[in-house]
């Protein structure tokens, strides 16, 4: 067991380092939040009161930014991270029909977290990739022409299962 | 030579002090490069990497190596090609052979026959799906044949991450030209002269707003490079960004210079992890060699450059927004004047422009106003970039001239619609700009435009796809230029449930702050809602056109202003979809859950493949044989749609009885042929 002294040692001492990387200015709050987000998985009331402090700003001002942008989260994100697009192009696509089935699948909608913090799931407005939408990401690694088929596979390997993908089912057409 | 990948080798940077300084260094460069030599260009955009093409990256190094050619032949990993949808994408230069969808497997073959035999690896050539020839070379290919890759060009032969490669290619001497040959009013006037207009939307003149801001009295400016690109659909911004970051910091510097800022600031957002990377990686190098920071290359001129990386809000794109928060508040519009030219940035004038017109500025010093305005059409010059996505053969970036027709780019670079799907509608303009130029032969569209008396009855409506590509004319037709996102859609495209979709996106992303766009977006949102789940009433489309006009009336910025645009639009050329979703209770595209039911017809055989992915196992059937769907157990997902690979699965009209056949074959027939069945 680590202690609580510990704990807020290791806060204090992330949270400066952060901080500092942008000057310490109110010019580098979103910035600064992006990298707490991205150590703690999501933003700790206790990181935004530090951050408020160092920054010298009042703890509205963060408050309201953490809430604003909807990136950033105040509760625990999973282990792993599915982000599907609904971007205009990925919903010409039938994107759609990939979020119900994920939802389906791991039983959480989008902006939620599995029970066991294994994964979190969310959609957003348009990687950069439109290409090859429909487009999902898994942990920041893309997958492109997103079919149903295909999606299975990817959360079966996420689970770590690993199922034979249906290639003989093709055989047989 | 520096090797791409962010890691320098070789040249280690030097401070250059002087224009003759560069010009000497650039010779030096060219004089280690031997250009009889091959040079294998990966592209490594966003679009390439989420296809793989890292490992294609890795197995060339290796097959070079294992064949000892990686002393003789160059492997440079470049930006964006644009043609995304075949990635990834190897070019081999000098032959100029394109080679698509390569994967580290076929890697040796090219190595072995390309390189070392100079013969070409035919499966990994292009095929024109229409014509099914086979194209070797990039410049033969339709999808590039038509376009002018004035901005994007550079993308495919540098490394993005090697600012000698790009001094190699000229990069820098527009700066040069600008700070050592012209005094900053003469830059104003020159962009001025160009006819140049913002790319971000809104198209502005960009001299005009140059012009004002260097007139502005204060100490400190700012400058600022709105790359927040919240449109979802285009990517040209971040391919310029990932691909030839270098360009945008030229303008940006010689903007800085013209209006008398020694601040930028580049705003993006935080989903655009690799042009953030390139950029700052640029930015670094710049600064070394003296091109950023104290005295640039003698000049007497201080600049440098920030990056901001946004929390990828739709709002923050507007600039007021973006300002706001710049300066680490929530981003939040506010009324404009005083426009950010006078107040911006800390309430000082700052001169906001977008990637892509930073880019063109570059290009307008380096070539001159006169060349730049000798291309597009009497009102807008230059090129522009499109993102060209949704229900289309060609997926990608495509610069054409302004004044090209719409038809050329959706059939002639674009291919048209895939599988032989018929062309429905373009929306261009983004979320916001939520416009539609659609075929209008179409009989119903016809009818529609007669009813809302946009033509006469007896008028035959010409195709909104003949209008030349041009700020104005796209304005005059009812749609507008926009940021460049092109999304063409097909025939399964719901028009209903576009503009549901839209406003879904807008009520999200709207900040609230004004009361119009608050509850205006939430109320048209309700009503698109119900008439989707087929609960509409005639009257709704009154309150449709009703709570729009206030809102483009009242809204405090152009995010609620614009919004109605995709429901007006939609009901100005679609209205009969509208009025058949709500007096038939049928969505005539068959993608509203509420109103279709999949059933199978007599053309399945029985593979089973939409067996796997029905969450329901609501499929059932023998082998070579007819399968049933359970229409108890049906959740209408469309999983098995999507899955068919014979349109066999037919989305036909919810509720027992008769099974209305719907399938677009029928209901797209063109006025003319459908006139001559009759008589
Ligand atoms: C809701 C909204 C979103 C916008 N998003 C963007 C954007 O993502 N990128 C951009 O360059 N301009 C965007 N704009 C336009 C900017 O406000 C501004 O006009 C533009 O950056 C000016 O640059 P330009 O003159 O080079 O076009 C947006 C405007 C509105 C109203
Ligand atoms: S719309 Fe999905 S990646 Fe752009
Ligand atoms: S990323 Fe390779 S072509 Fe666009």
């Amino acid at each position: 067991m680590r202690s609580a002294a510990h704990e807020t040692y290791d806060l204090e001492h992330t949270i400066s380092a952060i901080v500092n990387r942008y000057g310490g200015k109110a010019v580098g709050l979103i910035m600064a939040l992006q990298d707490v987000q991205k150590h703690y998985r999501y933003l700790p009331v206790e990181a935004l009161k530090l951050v408020a402090e160092k920054m010298v700003l009042p703890i509205a001002q963060v408050y309201a930014v953490a809430t604003f942008y909807r990136a950033f989260s105040l509760t625990p994100k999973g282990k792993h991270h599915i982000c599907v697009c609904t971007g205009t192009a990925c919903h010409v696509r039938q994107a759609t029909v990939i979020v119900d089935d994920i939802t389906r699948n791991i039983g959480i909608a989008p902006g939620e977290t599995t029970p066991d913090g294994e994964i979190s799931y969310e959609t957003v407005n348009c990687l950069g990739a439109c290409a090859l939408g429909p487009l999902v990401t898994v942990d920041d690694e893309y997958h492109g022409n997103m079919t149903v088929m295909k999606m299975a596979a990817v959360l079966d390997k996420l689970r770590g299962k690993h199922v034979s993908v249906k290639e003989t089912v093709e055989e047989t057409a | 030579m520096r090797q791409g990948n962010g890691g320098g080798d070789s040249v280690s940077p030097e401070r250059l002090t002087s224009p003759e300084a560069l010009n000497h260094l650039r010779e030096r460069l060219l004089k280690q490069r031997d250009n009889s030599r091959t040079v294998i260009n990966v592209c490594s955009g966003t679009g390439c990497l989420a296809c793989g093409c890292s490992a294609v990256t890795a197995a060339f190094r290796e097959a070079l190596a294992e064949s000892r050619l990686e002393n003789v032949v160059e492997l440079k990993t470049t930006g964006c090609h644009g043609f995304c949808e075949r990635g990834p994408l190897v070019a081999v230069y000098p032959l100029g052979v394109f080679y698509q969808k390569v994967s580290p497997s076929d890697v040796k073959l090219i190595v072995d026959q390309t390189i070392k035999g100079g013969k070409l690896v035919n499966k990994l050539l292009y095929k024109d799906p229409q014509t099914k020839q086979v194209i070797p070379y990039e410049h033969e290919i339709p999808f590039y044949k038509k376009q002018m890759r004035l901005l994007l060009g550079l993308n495919m032969v540098m490394d993005p991450n090697s600012i000698e490669d790009y001094f190699i290619l000229r990069g820098y001497q527009c700066m040069v030209r600008a700070l050592f040959n012209m005094k900053p009013e003469e830059v104003v006037q020159e962009v001025l002269d160009s006819g140049l207009r913002g790319r971000g939307g809104a198209g502005f003149p960009t001299g005009k707003k140059w012009a004002a801001c260097r007139e502005a009295k204060a100490e400190t400016k700012y400058i600022i490079c709105n790359a927040d690109e919240g449109d979802p659909g285009a990517f040209m911004d971040r391919s310029l960004l990932e691909g030839n970051p270098h360009s945008i910091i030229e303008g940006i510097v010689v903007g800085g210079y013209a209006v008398g800022a020694h601040q930028g600031f580049v705003y993006v957002r935080n989903e655009y992890p690799l042009a953030v990377k390139n950029l700052t990686y640029a930015i670094g190098t710049a600064r070394e060699y003296g091109l950023l920071g104290r005295n640039i290359l003698g000049s007497g001129f201080d600049f440098d450059i920030e990056v901001s990386r946004g929390g990828g809000a739709f709002v923050c794109g507007e600039e007021t927004a973006l300002i706001a928060s710049i300066e680490g508040n929530i981003g939040t519009p506010r009324p404009r004047p005083p426009y950010p030219a006078e107040a911006g940035l800390f309430g000082l004038p700052t001169l906001i422009n977008n990637v892509e017109s930073w880019a063109s500025v570059a290009l307008i010093i380096e070539k001159g106003a006169k060349w730049f305005s000798s291309i597009g059409t009497a009102s807008s010059k230059g090129t522009k970039v499109f993102a060209l996505t949704g229900n289309i053969n060609n997926t990608g970036l495509v610069e054409v001239p302004m004044g090209i027709t719409l038809r050329e780019i959706i059939y002639d670079i674009g291919g048209g619609c895939p599988r032989g799907k018929k062309f429905k509608a373009v929306q261009t303009g983004g979320p916001s700009g939520g416009t539609l130029i659609v075929e209008s032969g179409e009989p119903e569209i016809h009818e529609s435009l007669v009813a809302h008396g946009d033509i006469r009855e007896e008028e035959e409506a010409i195709s909104l796809l003949d209008l030349p590509v041009d700020f104005d004319e796209l304005t005059k037709a009812g749609s507008m230029m926009g940021s460049g996102g092109m999304i063409v859609m097909d025939q399964d495209t719901c028009m209903v449930d576009m503009a549901k979709y839209f406003f879904n996106f807008l009520q999200e992303e709207s900040c609230g702050k004004c009361l119009p766009c608050r509850e205006g977006l939430q109320i048209i949102l309700a009503v698109l809602k119900r008439i989707a789940d087929g609960k509409g009433e005639t009257k709704d489309l009154d309150t449709l056109e009703e709570v729009s006009q206030v809102m483009i009336d009242t809204s405090l910025c152009q995010l609620g202003g614009t919004a109605p645009n995709p429901v007006l639009s939609t009901l100005r050329y679609f209205r009969h979809e509208y009025l058949a979703h709500i007096q038939d209770k049928r969505c005539p595209a068959g993608v509203c859950k509420e109103l279709v039911s999949h059933a199978i017809d007599e053309t399945c055989t029985g593979c089973h493949v939409c067996f796997e992915p029905c969450p329901t196992d609501a499929i059932t059937g023998k082998t070579k044989e007819l399968h049933v769907i359970d229409q108890a157990k049906c959740i209408q997902c469309g999983a098995c749609y999507q899955v068919c690979r014979f349109d066999s699965i037919k989305r036909v009209k919810r509720g027992g009885g008769d099974i209305v056949q719907l399938r677009a074959k029928e209901k797209w027939q063109p006025l003319k042929k459908r006139t001559a069945a009759v008589a």
